[in-house]
């Protein structure tokens, strides 16, 4: 076993030209076991490739040795995407940033997949454009990584997610070939969509090297309003009450009372407390436009039974307003340490449901379970704040999260909004996609990788899969 | 893999589940931008920690990241979960030092002892450095000695921390006793001079108080102050921090301060936690809070007094804010505002200021070529926008500074002084 595995090391090293770029020290494989969900999986090796080529040669030794191959970028995945759950090399691209050139004539970015996704935007924006999607990890997140796990982000309601913004890809298949997708233009309708396929496929069917993406024109203003309200339902009526007013707003997040309560305690920002819910909207688009347009969200909302509407008078008081939106996070965590993040999406017109159903499941499971999340496009984060020791309660978790998945999906809705399928909601797949619907996916994933090298484990549940937040 | 017992308790590893491993800290961590690993990354170090708390890796797997975090605790500042990394790191920096203790050769351990326990602690071999490098820079024996290539003899390190050594001036006499009898002027201040500031930057000491006396303040330094304890609390000697934050506590309690000012981050950020060195049931831990309260860096106390500019400096100024300052003592806006206050000067923020230059205490020393690989990503910034000077507020920094600006070839370009030296010029008080 060693002498195989001094073999392969020496084989990766001369793949790579550089033996610094291997790490297979304890502490290092260590380093790269575990992401933002839970569970840690120690690869064997670690390989920080640069170029094309260089992962072509890994793919290859892995498909000789059938050594399963992760890529990983930061790492910040909450539904464990870059897992090695099975060992073997994991493929760090954290470093591969070195492409990140903007096509201004033809509204284009094309990057390496190392590239950090808020630099994109930042780079953009020197040529008034503007790469909407905006996942709350952007500034740490790669852009390799958004779009193996499709991310999302509160821009969300208006611009979609990462798929929306993807025109072509270069990959590395499991044979080590390397093929182009799509390409770079708008429309383009050749053959099979398989860049829509590759873009959320985990790193199960492919290993992007390089993506051309679509760029918008920048909106030159935004303006942003907190609305409160004393029935949690109405601030789901609020949501499709504003839609259906005409108007279309760049972001839409709801806060619950939960929330906002760990939020005052936290930071003192002058929330109403006894309210049920908050709700952030901010519109972008023209200045003058955006003055009527706040107008008409502050009618729709009030018709609604909104107690009040502050419309933030400049940027620095919106700023302000986020900033209770940020605080969330840190807030929750101050009241236990582990946060279970899920991201369980319903069709917009559920989300008063769903709302009730979440209550009903906090009483049952007696659970910290607090929402927050894009409410404008369904796409919930109820969170329940736990202790990892309290075995206990780890299980009232692991049950309340199953039956937050059942109810969502009852209500017509999915496992996933943003977050992508991991190893966490593996074991659920079949109840959203059916037998055969699941069935059709394997057969796909079967056709590109028949040794079931890339990322085994993920997206398909293995057989006798339940869910688990504890792997020890 | 490790048979000591009580691990968990040393490590700080209760605190480490706050950590939610989310990677905020990454883009803000000086070692994972430079060295490119997770492991060397917070939340790399986080893990490793619990990893060898709960035994699934040993002491000594945990060692090099450890030994190579900056200490800077950027990574807290940017943290959405307040994770409370200084406290983990020296837990698994005083586990390290004890591991250590073993193993380590008779001979090393002389020379660490010489250096934690005797060197910094007194201040009159400080002083006696101090005086000796001031006789050999006026006598132009560094000339000499540069020239004859006897410090290419010494190991890398102590070569370009020689070429960079200002220098030294040996600071002026100064008040020794306050009369707490009469209090005509607006504030007290007991001054906080250091050591390794006191010998190698005395002129930036006089200077402070200088500038002090000149906005009405009455200024004392007295004479019981001891060494801080940062640099053996980093190195993982509590007990010697513990006994010297004592004296200090002790010995400025007997005198009725305002405030107690010191002009070198590394100082400040150590002297504002003495608290967490004792538990809170100890009386330790609530005389070392009165003593934190009154703890302040210059820039606090000058940007509340009244300083009468005398001249324009019309230069383009660059701030590099120390990591102590900033992540510790979140003194932020302070010196920035000073400098702004300054007639003429155009200042120019530096982009990725908040990135620690890889001084740090005496890590570029002790891992020098590691410094270097963060100083030199530190300069591509510099170089951007190359300004005419560089403030620093910590003397770790100023000499990382020039050691950047030499390496870059752009000496002659840069000019780098400590904030209160600008002040004083424009204020002309010297």
């Amino acid at each position: 076993m060693e002498k195989l595995r001094e073999k392969i090391i020496e084989e990766l090293i001369r793949a790579l030209g550089d033996p610094s770029r291997i790490l297979t020290e304890d502490f290092d494989l260590f380093s790269y076991s575990f992401d933002a969900s839970f569970g840690v999986f120690k690869p064997d090796y670690v390989c920080q490739p640069l170029e094309t080529a260089e992962v072509v040669s890994i793919i290859k030794l892995a498909g000789m040795y059938e050594i399963p191959v992760v890529a990983r970028g930061t790492s910040t995945s909450l539904s464990g995407g870059p897992l090695p759950i099975k060992g073997g090399i994991v493929l760090d691209f954290s470093l591969w940033n070195t492409k990140l050139e903007i096509d201004p004539e033809n509204l284009t970015a094309i990057v390496s997949p190392g590239v950090i996704t808020a630099d994109i935007n930042e780079k953009a924006d020197e040529f008034g454009l503007f790469y909407p999607p905006d996942p709350s990890s952007a500034h740490v997140s790669t852009i390799g990584g958004n779009l193996a796990e499709n991310s999302g982000g509160p821009r969300g309601l208006k611009y979609g997610v990462t798929r929306d913004y993807v025109l072509g890809l270069e990959v590395v298949t499991a044979k080590g070939k390397v093929i182009r997708t799509g390409g770079s233009t708008v429309k383009n309708v050749t053959g099979f969509d398989l860049t829509n396929l590759i873009v959320g496929s985990e790193g199960t069917l492919g290993i992007i090297t390089e993506a051309i993406l679509r760029l918008i024109p920048k909106p030159v203003a935004t303006k942003t309003a907190m609305v409160s309200f004393d029935d949690l339902v109405d601030s789901g009526r609020a949501i499709s009450k504003v839609l259906r007013s005409g108007i279309m707003p760049s972001k839409m997040e709801i806060m619950d009372q939960h929330s906002i309560i760990a939020v005052e305690e936290h930071a003192l920002l002058g929330l109403p407390t006894d309210v049920e819910a908050i709700l952030l909207i901010e519109l972008d688009g023209h200045p003058l436009a955006l003055e009527k347009e706040m107008e008409l969200v502050s009618n729709a909302c009030m018709m609604v039974n909104a107690r009040h509407v502050q419309v933030a008078k400049d940027d620095h008081e919106a700023a302000q307003f986020w900033r209770a939106r940020k605080l969330v996070s840190p807030a929750i965590a101050k009241i236990k340490p582990t946060k279970i993040s899920e991201d369980a999406t319903v069709p917009r017109s559920k989300i008063p449901e769903m709302f009730q159903q979440l209550k009903r499941i906090r009483e049952k499971y007696n659970l910290h379970l607090v929402v927050f999340g894009h409410a404008g496009d369904g796409n919930l984060h109820p969170n329940i704040i736990a202790d990892a020791r309290d075995k206990d309660e780890m299980r009232r978790a692991e049950k309340a999260v199953e039956e937050i998945f059942e109810t969502a999906i009852r209500l017509g809705g999915t496992l996933s909004g943003e977050h992508g399928i991991g190893n966490m909601k593996s074991p659920f797949m079949e109840m959203e996609l059916g037998k055969d619907g699941l069935h059709m996916m394997r057969l796909i994933k079967e056709a590109w990788d028949p040794q079931n090298i890339l990322n085994p484990g993920k997206i398909f549940p293995e057989p006798g899969q339940g869910f688990e937040l504890s792997h020890d | 893999m490790t048979s000591e017992t009580g691990l968990r308790e040393k490590l700080a590893y209760n605190e480490t589940f706050s950590c939610v491993q989310c990677g905020y800290c990454l883009p803000a961590c000086p070692t994972y931008i430079s060295f490119g690993k997770e492991t060397h990354s917070p939340r790399g170090r986080i893990n490793l920690v619990k990893m060898a708390a709960e035994g699934k890796i040993s002491i000594h797997d945990m060692a090099n990241p450890i030994d190579l975090c900056l200490g800077c605790r950027a990574c807290e500042t940017v943290c959405p979960t307040n994770v409370e990394y200084g406290k983990i790191l020296s837990s698994a920096v005083d586990v390290l030092a004890e591991y250590r203790k073993k193993e380590r050769s008779r001979k090393s351990r002389l020379m660490r002892s010489i250096i934690l326990h005797h060197t910094l602690p007194n201040k009159k071999i400080l002083k006696l450095i101090g005086q000796g490098l001031y006789v050999l820079q006026k006598t132009k024996m560094t000339t000499v000695l540069r020239k004859s290539n006897i410090m290419s003899a010494f190991p890398k390190a102590i070569e370009s921390m020689e070429a960079i050594t200002p220098e030294i001036v040996l600071p002026v006499k100064r008040k020794r006793k306050g009369n707490s009898e009469i209090r005509d002027k607006q504030l007290r201040i007991g001054f906080f001079p250091g050591c390794v500031m006191d010998t190698f930057f005395a002129h930036v000491n006089d200077l402070s108080i200088k500038l002090l006396e000149s906005a009405g303040c009455e200024v004392i330094t007295i004479q019981e102050q001891g060494c801080c304890g940062a640099l053996q609390h980093h190195a993982g000697e509590k007990k010697q921090a513990i006994s010297l934050a004592k004296q200090n506590i002790e010995a400025y309690e007997k005198y009725d301060f305002d405030y107690i000012v010191n002009a070198i981050g590394g100082c400040g950020a150590a002297l504002i936690e003495y608290h967490l060195l004792f538990d809170s049931t100890d009386t330790w831990h609530s005389r070392a809070k009165k003593f934190v309260e009154k703890n302040k860096d210059i820039s606090e106390v000058l940007s509340m007094l009244d300083l009468s500019f005398k001249k324009d400096i019309d230069k383009v100024v660059s701030y590099q804010p120390s990591c102590h300052l900033t992540n510790v003592q979140g003194v932020v806006e302070e010196p920035i505002q000073l400098l702004q206050r300054i007639p003429g000067i155009t200042y120019v923020a530096m982009q990725q200021k908040d990135m620690c230059c890889g001084s740090a205490g005496i890590y570029n020393i002790v891992h020098h070529e590691e410094s270097l690989l963060i100083l030199d990503n530190k300069m591509k910034y510099v170089k951007k926008n190359v300004p005419d000077v560089i403030v620093t507020t910590n003397p770790g920094c100023h000499l990382q500074m020039l050691l950047g600006i030499k390496r870059e070839g752009i000496q002659d370009k840069i000019k780098v002084v400590h904030l209160v030296e600008l002040i004083a010029e424009a204020c002309d008080v010297g």
